[in-house]
């Protein structure tokens, strides 16, 4: 008998089903995982020390760079922590437009994860609708604050401003003519919340659509049925959360059971499944994305009727308006010394938690009283799943463990922050 | 909530009585601290016991506490002012009970400030792994028991431990690739720190009158 050894194998950091820069080890008795050992950290950009050498402020943008598929989550775990700590009272409206645009962010990272974890799989066509309507959602990103990704939207106190009540518009061109270009502008002709109504309306379909390509697909429920599956007892011990978590039969979502901003004046529907496989985590997320969807209507009907200040009047968080800068000495000071010193928040610690599309996302934030922090921790959901991935991938073949690095929805920004 | 954090803190004092160093509701949230001798059964009473059903461990935080409110900073370090009272690093532990809908942080210092060593959860909650070997990359805080305490965020061959205070902003090496030697290089690094906005202090409400 000849001496057989095991394979050691090098996954990544340039895989594309690595999504992203992730470095896999993985020992292989033949095309079996014996074990994995992932390698993360080559994104690391120190964002929690960084943090502590800037102002308050200055720190929301690294927000959206951490899970750069679901921005705007991000931006809301930070700011609702300076939020409980200093005692910022949000007005209500600003409220309804973090949940909007929270659902909104959630609807793009299913959408990126569908297609992207589709693709992984062999399915090469999910990923040309998904694109679709992320784009139009994009749209929306950039329409309220200048940005399709990068939005810094989310401030301390409120949101940077109110939703606008036009929609930018395609010029004709090259490429497309007039007759083309009315055609693009169709449902761009009212405000933001005319525009969303209007992707609201169809997405539904859309939804039916992508399940129409891989619900009953055989070859899907090839690769994801049985693969990957975790008890809700192991899933607990693991530290999942989010859809994860909801996929092994655990029915928790911070949404109801700990909500925050006006989730508990919305209707909606928290879906679980029942095996812990990959395709039980696949059902919940599309779900999921239905579900988003109705909270995103029902936050566009309230905000049609309810005109109201998006900001906090407190001048030591919220900025003076404009006009009675250029007036007024008092408020000239305020915004001088809001964006030069920043704000101090008082000392004490925190822990703040949203329902983040991947998990439960939380800053921890620890201030003696400075116009910086003194230490922010960022709890990453993907970080507590990418660990499981050698309890996970175990026995599995090489193929599978693809299959389970997509539906751990991983994204590189937030697990080495 | 808050009838809810009545009744934990009167189970954690009946559970834990003389290993409760201090115990502080603030902002709706509970902190209980105790000492690192005290860690592991406090910790396994805490997922066991019926009453507190910590299920899940949602993270595991370092802390150096060295110049906690200070603002004297040079060369992108912050220097303590005042002599520090306590020990310097601690390791914050965020547990949530599913079962219960409650939240609970626990605080633990190393006592040695020196070479900080604490025991390990990875026992109790398997998902402490990471959280304890970025607690050592990122702080140097020893997790005694764990079963790999390797770096995890850090490069290879990384030297320091980055998030302490006295560790510079720009921090130490710089990397390049040199086209004489076909190879990349580790130098010195050649930024100088710089402080855009000065951190500050103000007594407290400061500027409202």
């Amino acid at each position: 008998m000849a001496e057989i050894k095991n394979y050691t194998m090098n996954f990544g950091p340039q895989h594309p089903a690595a999504h992203g820069v992730l470095r896999l080890v993985l020992e292989l008795d033949g095309e079996v995982i014996e074990r994995a050992d992932p390698h993360i950290g080559l994104l690391h950009r120190a964002t929690e020390k960084l943090a502590e050498h800037k102002t308050f402020l200055q720190t929301v943008p690294y927000m959206d760079r951490l899970d750069y598929v679901s921005m705007m989550m991000n931006e809301h775990a930070y700011v609702m922590a300076i939020e409980k700590l200093a005692g910022i009272e949000v007005p209500i409206r600003a409220q309804y437009i973090r949940v909007m645009f929270d659902e909104i962010t959630r609807i793009l990272n299913h959408l990126l994860w569908l297609g992207a974890s589709a693709l992984d799989l062999g399915a090469m066509s999910p990923m040309f609708y998904t694109f679709r309507e992320r784009e139009a959602l994009m749209d929306a990103y950039e329409a309220v604050s200048g940005a399709r990704m990068h939005a810094a939207y989310y401030r301390p106190g409120g949101v940077y401003r109110d939703l606008p009540d036009t929609m930018p518009q395609y010029q004709a061109s090259k490429i497309h003519n007039a007759a083309a270009v009315n055609k693009l502008n169709e449902n761009r002709q009212g405000s933001l919340l005319d525009y969303l109504e209007d992707f609201s309306n169809r997405f539904p379909k859309n939804v039916d659509e992508y399940e129409t390509l891989l619900t009953e697909n055989r070859i899907w429920k090839q690769r994801t049925v049985g693969i990957g599956v975790v008890s809700p007892e192991r899933a607990l011990a693991l530290g999942f959360t989010g859809p994860m978590l909801r996929g092994s039969g655990v029915v928790w979502d911070l949404r109801k059971k700990q909500p925050y901003e006006v989730y508990d004046r919305l209707d909606f529907d928290i879906p679980v499944g029942v095996e812990g496989d990959c395709y039980d985590r696949y059902l919940v997320r599309v779900e999921e994305m239905r579900q988003s969807n109705r909270i995103v209507r029902q936050c566009i009907d309230w905000l049609r009727n309810n005109p109201g200040p998006v900001m906090t009047d407190d001048p030591k968080f919220g900025p003076p308006r404009r006009e009675s800068m250029k007036q007024n000495m008092e408020e000239l000071i305020h915004h001088f010394k809001l964006f030069t010193e920043g704000f101090h928040v008082p000392a004490g610690e925190v822990y703040s938690a949203v329902e983040h599309a991947k998990g439960e996302f939380g800053i921890y934030m620890v201030s003696d009283g400075a116009n910086k922090p003194y230490r922010m921790k960022i709890r990453a959901p993907g970080f507590s799943h990418l660990s499981s991935l050698d309890e996970m991938a175990k026995g599995h073949m090489i193929a599978d463990a693809v299959a389970i690095i997509g539906t751990q929805d991983i994204v590189f920004g937030e697990i080495d922050r | 909530m808050a009838t809810d954090l009545k009744i934990l803190s009167a189970n954690l004092i009946e559970a834990f009585s003389a290993k409760v160093v201090s115990l502080d509701e603030r902002l709706g949230e509970l902190t209980l601290v105790v000492k690192a001798h005290d860690l592991i059964p406090v910790f396994t009473r805490l997922r066991d016991d019926a009453d507190l059903r910590f299920e899940e461990l949602i993270d595991v935080c370092g802390i150096d506490y060295s110049t906690y409110g200070s603002e004297l900073c040079e060369d992108g370090k912050y220097l303590p002012d005042a002599p520090r009272t306590g020990a310097r690093f601690a390791a914050v532990y965020h547990l949530l009970s599913v079962a219960h809908n409650i939240r609970l942080r626990v605080r633990v210092f190393a006592e040695d400030d020196e070479m900080p060593i604490l025991n390990s959860v990875t026992g109790i909650w398997p998902a402490a792994n990471w959280f304890e070997r970025e607690a050592f990359d990122l702080y140097g805080i020893i997790f005694v028991g764990h079963p790999d305490l390797r770096r995890i965020l850090t490069d290879y061959g990384f030297v320091g431990n980055p998030f302490r205070k006295d560790f510079p902003l720009s921090g130490t090496v710089e990397m390049r690739y040199d086209a004489a030697q076909q190879r990349v290089v580790y130098e010195p690094v050649t930024v100088e720190p710089r402080e855009v906005t000065p951190r500050t202090m103000r007594e407290e409400n400061y500027g409202r009158s």
